[in-house]
């Protein structure tokens, strides 16, 4: 039995303990925000945080999330949107957006630990998370448009 | 057919469930098809039925609009409809969209091509003006005042003498009472009083999708659904020899296994067959799957090996071929001698590899199907599945999800069928979900093609006669797998509508024979014809010693509309004389291009230098500027890209500039990365690992999107930014090396 919270609830899970986080999300809790891409950890749409940091749910086996706190897109504004979504909004970053909740999961987690991220800071970051529609230079500048709320 | 109809009575809409709504039927469907009627309509429902978009206004002023086209990311869904919304003067907040399931009375629903605003303007248009009007008559009619006394203002009928005002919803019982007015009676709004064209709206999901509340066809449920996932041939056309489930149904979750048949007949947008493991949960039906033990009978295209069928192409477009084109005498130019220029090239197969891998959910019930599914085009849903159970098509339901990417690949929907043929064999509503290895391995994949160019020029560098052929196995090739020839759709992209200037000109398609799923990807043929087209013009450039700009400009000619006399020119389904082959228009954009890149001012240092091309697609002039830097240790970085386009008018230039930024990092991925190779009739590539597409460090840094301002008819947005980018970016890293490209993905060529 594997005892977490996701998004502030209190959930347990008695079930395959190889199975990764992702499908336990979207399979079982239904939620859906948080994507397949790939299964392997090389694209980044299925990025949650794990006590306040950003992994990759694909490849994380519900046997390590025992008492760990999991959120994912849907919890990631507490009230209302997170500054990362309301950048998002405003700098139009999504086309098809199937790619951007890994993206602001992986953008909030850098922006916790950079609060001014360089270009340089915000590739190393962001490099694991493909989007196929090619939004980058707006997911870049949404980045530093939600840094300038947050300082 | 007269055109729109009032249907106020018959309940259409299911949002708009007031006594008193007022409902209009579109007609979106061409003149000729609606003359001739449908198969199997019956004459009286035809008469209701046939116009085929929905707009209505429910009695507290919320206006409904059926969004008949998918979603993909180049926000068709919402631009389409916003049109309608201008004409008729809405408040764009007080507007819901209802999501079309697949219908063919909806027109065409296949989104690509690049031509949902093209092909829907007018229809838009012309609904948005009727309900307009006829709320306007309502109004006059109420206060017993002529209506060119009273005008729309933002979701009111206001009486312009006195003030008075009143709102959609007061007046939509009013309206639905009234006569259509005529097609030609219709007054449109002036372009200056426009709300929405041109200035243009985010998506209307950009809430939902920023908070993860957005329904893909990966979040699609379906009440008691169970989980599969399909082992399929890995050649195509393989069939199962023999199978051992018995470790596989061991896996806790997992239920059974079902086999898919083959495919028979040309492979269409069949299913492939194999072998599914049906599962509780999609990770239980993954891991049964891991656990199968399949023996295939390959069949014939076990002989396909991409380096070998590579050899072959190159072989055929060194000899003479079908010719397409012809202008003056290329031969006779050729064999007075001069300094003849040659120069082959060859683009690979590439694999689609949308974000959200191919998914569906099915449920087959007494003979009907309902589906869920991110799909470009629900007719074709309709048609296939129908196939593939035994049903009609109208007894296939194809609701439309979002889609998580799609370019193209969402069109051909052999996963539609896979879950309805899963759900007929075991009862229940069933979820079939590719892994990103399916995706890759089981694509319709962008045609590998080769070219050979040849000119012969006169002593200012200047051709005086141009051969180009192309050799690819074409997409003609789904429906009939002997086609060897493109198709002159194909061929009309970026070949035989080359528009250069030049008084001996040939143009000649070789043979292929396909041995894998050949389907459409972003822009299509013009990937590769723009590549071999701007390269071999940037190469004749730097032979002649001139500046490359120039050179074009030079190539291009004067202005002028292209002669296409005796050339098939499908010109993407548009009219020539309403979407001509513009060199005035080709010439501007490129000359913007320079001017907004600093072109031939900018100094530039070793390893660094800029790139040009420009190439008509979609009936969309884009011309681009690549700035490119190449590292000692040959890595690229591609700091600015200017892009310019002419698409007409544009109804959304926000989304416009998404589409072209995003075209420059697909662009990217092509040249960088793309490449799909066989081993044995089987794909090599399985993710992201073997099929890198651009992740952030190598996108383009900064693209800048210049919008011509134009009143030409709507044009494509969404494919023809690709086509340029990718031998503009070949072209800089010449400039900055030396080194020439010939071959894609150009990590084959040694830069440094």
């Amino acid at each position: 039995m594997v005892k977490l919270k996701v998004n502030g609830m209190e959930h347990s899970f008695d079930g395959d303990p190889s199975m990764p986080l992702l499908w336990y999300l979207r399979d079982e809790l239904r939620l859906t925000g948080t994507k397949f891409g790939c299964g392997m950890s090389l694209c980044g749409a299925c990025t949650v945080h794990k006590d306040g940091k950003a992994v990759r749910a694909c490849m994380t086996p519900m046997s390590s999330v025992e008492g760990v706190e999991i959120t994912t897109i849907e919890g990631l504004g507490v009230n209302g949107m997170h500054p990362v979504q309301k950048a998002w909004m405003q700098i139009n970053v999504p086309q098809c957006g199937y790619c951007q909740p890994g993206q602001m999961m992986q953008a909030s987690s850098l922006l916790k630990t950079t609060k001014n991220p360089t270009d340089a800071d915000i590739d190393a970051a962001m490099s694991g998370n493909i989007c196929r529609c090619g939004t980058y230079q707006r997911v870049r500048a949404a980045i530093k448009t939600a840094a300038k709320e947050l300082a | 057919m007269s055109g729109i109809q009032n249907v106020s009575r018959r309940g259409f809409l299911k949002g708009v469930a007031s006594a008193g709504a007022f409902v209009l039927c579109v007609p979106m469907l061409p003149e000729s098809l609606l003359a001739a009627g449908l198969p199997g309509d019956d004459k009286v429902d035809h008469a209701v039925f046939n116009p085929s978009m929905y707009v209505g206004i429910d009695t507290d002023g919320t206006v409904y609009i059926i969004a008949h086209r998918s979603e993909m990311g180049t926000t068709s869904r919402t631009s389409v409809p916003m049109i309608l919304a201008d004409e008729l003067d809405a408040d764009w907040k007080r507007v819901k969209l209802e999501q079309a399931i697949g219908d063919e009375r909806y027109g065409s629903q296949n989104t690509d091509g690049s031509h949902s605003i093209r092909e829907f303007y007018e229809p838009m248009r012309q609904a948005g003006a009727t309900a307009r009007m006829m709320l306007t008559q309502a109004a006059a009619d109420k206060w017993k005042v002529p209506a060119s006394e009273c005008a729309a203002d933002l979701h009111n009928i206001v009486h312009t003498p006195t003030k008075r005002k009143l709102g959609y919803g007061e007046l939509a019982a009013a309206a639905a009472k009234l006569p259509v007015p005529k097609v030609a009676d219709l007054k449109y709004k002036p372009k200056t009083a426009w709300r929405y064209i041109g200035k243009g709206s985010p998506s209307y999901d950009l809430a939902d999708v920023v908070t993860g509340k957005a329904v893909y066809g990966m979040d699609a449920q379906m009440d008691g659904m169970v989980y599969a996932t399909i082992q399929r041939p890995p050649v195509l056309g393989g069939k199962v020899k023999s199978v051992d489930n018995k470790a596989a149904l061991k896996v806790p979750g997992v239920g059974q296994t079902v086999a898919i048949e083959p495919f028979g007949g040309p492979w269409g947008f069949q299913p492939l067959g194999g072998v599914a493991v049906i599962a509780t949960n999609t990770w239980a039906a993954f891991q049964g799957r891991k656990n199968l033990q399949i023996e295939w009978d390959n069949g014939p295209n076990a002989s396909y090996n991409s380096d070998t069928y590579k050899k072959q192409l190159q072989e055929t477009v060194r000899s003479s071929a079908k010719v397409v084109r012809n202008v003056g005498d290329v031969d006779s130019a050729f064999a007075k001698g001069g300094k003849v220029i040659e120069a082959e090239y060859y683009v690979p197969h590439l694999a689609h590899a949308a974000m959200e891998p191919l998914v569906a959910v099915a449920d087959y019930r007494d003979g009907v199907v309902t589906a869920w599914a991110p799909t470009q085009n629900p007719q074709a849903v309709q048609e296939t599945v129908a196939k593939a159970v035994g049903i009609s098509k109208e007894n296939v339901i194809c609701h439309v999800t979002l889609l998580g990417g799609g370019f193209g690949r969402k069109s051909k929907p052999d996963y539609v069928a896979e879950a309805a043929i899963l759900s007929k064999k075991v009862g229940r509503p069933v979820k079939v979900v590719w892994t990103r290895e399916d995706d890759i391995q089981f694509d319709f994949y962008h045609s590998v093609a080769a070219m050979y160019m040849k000119a012969v020029v006169d002593s200012k560098g200047k051709p005086t006669a141009w051969l180009q052929r192309s050799a690819f196995p074409p997409i003609g090739s789904m429906g009939d797998p002997k086609s060897t020839y493109g198709g002159d759709f194909e061929m009309g992209m970026g070949f035989t509508d080359v528009p250069f200037n030049v008084p001996n000109l040939r143009v000649e398609n070789g043979q292929a024979t396909a041995q894998i799923r050949i389907g459409w990807l972003r822009s299509v043929a013009n990937i590769y014809h723009a590549f071999a087209v701007q390269t071999f013009a940037d190469e004749l450039a730097h032979a002649a010693g001139r500046d490359p700009l120039e050179y074009m400009l030079e190539l291009i000619g004067p202005p002028r509309v292209v002669d296409m006399t005796n050339v098939k020119n499908p010109n993407y389904g548009g009219n020539y004389d309403l979407y001509p082959n513009d060199t005035a228009r080709l010439r501007k954009v490129l000359e913007i291009a320079a001017e907004k890149s600093g072109w031939g001012k900018k100094k530039f240092g070793k390893g660094s230098g800029m790139g040009i091309a420009v190439h008509r697609s979609f009936l969309t002039y884009v011309a681009n500027v690549v700035e490119v830097e190449v590292s000692d240790d040959g890595k690229i970085r591609i700091p600015r890209v200017q892009t310019v386009v002419d698409a007409g008018l544009i109804t959304n230039p926000e989304a416009a500039r998404s589409q072209f930024e995003g075209a420059a990092v697909f662009g990217t991925s092509i040249a960088l990365s793309g490449e799909i190779t066989t081993t044995n009739g089987a794909v090599n590539q399985t993710n992201f690992d073997s099929y890198p597409v651009a992740r952030m460090r190598e996108a383009p840094l900064q693209t800048n999107v210049h919008l011509v301002e134009s009143d030409a008819p709507p044009a494509g947005i969404g494919e023809p930014g690709v086509p340029p980018f990718i031998p503009a970016l070949c072209n800089a890293i010449f400039a900055a090396t030396g080194k020439r490209v010939r071959e894609l993905p150009l990590s084959k060529t040694k830069l440094v």
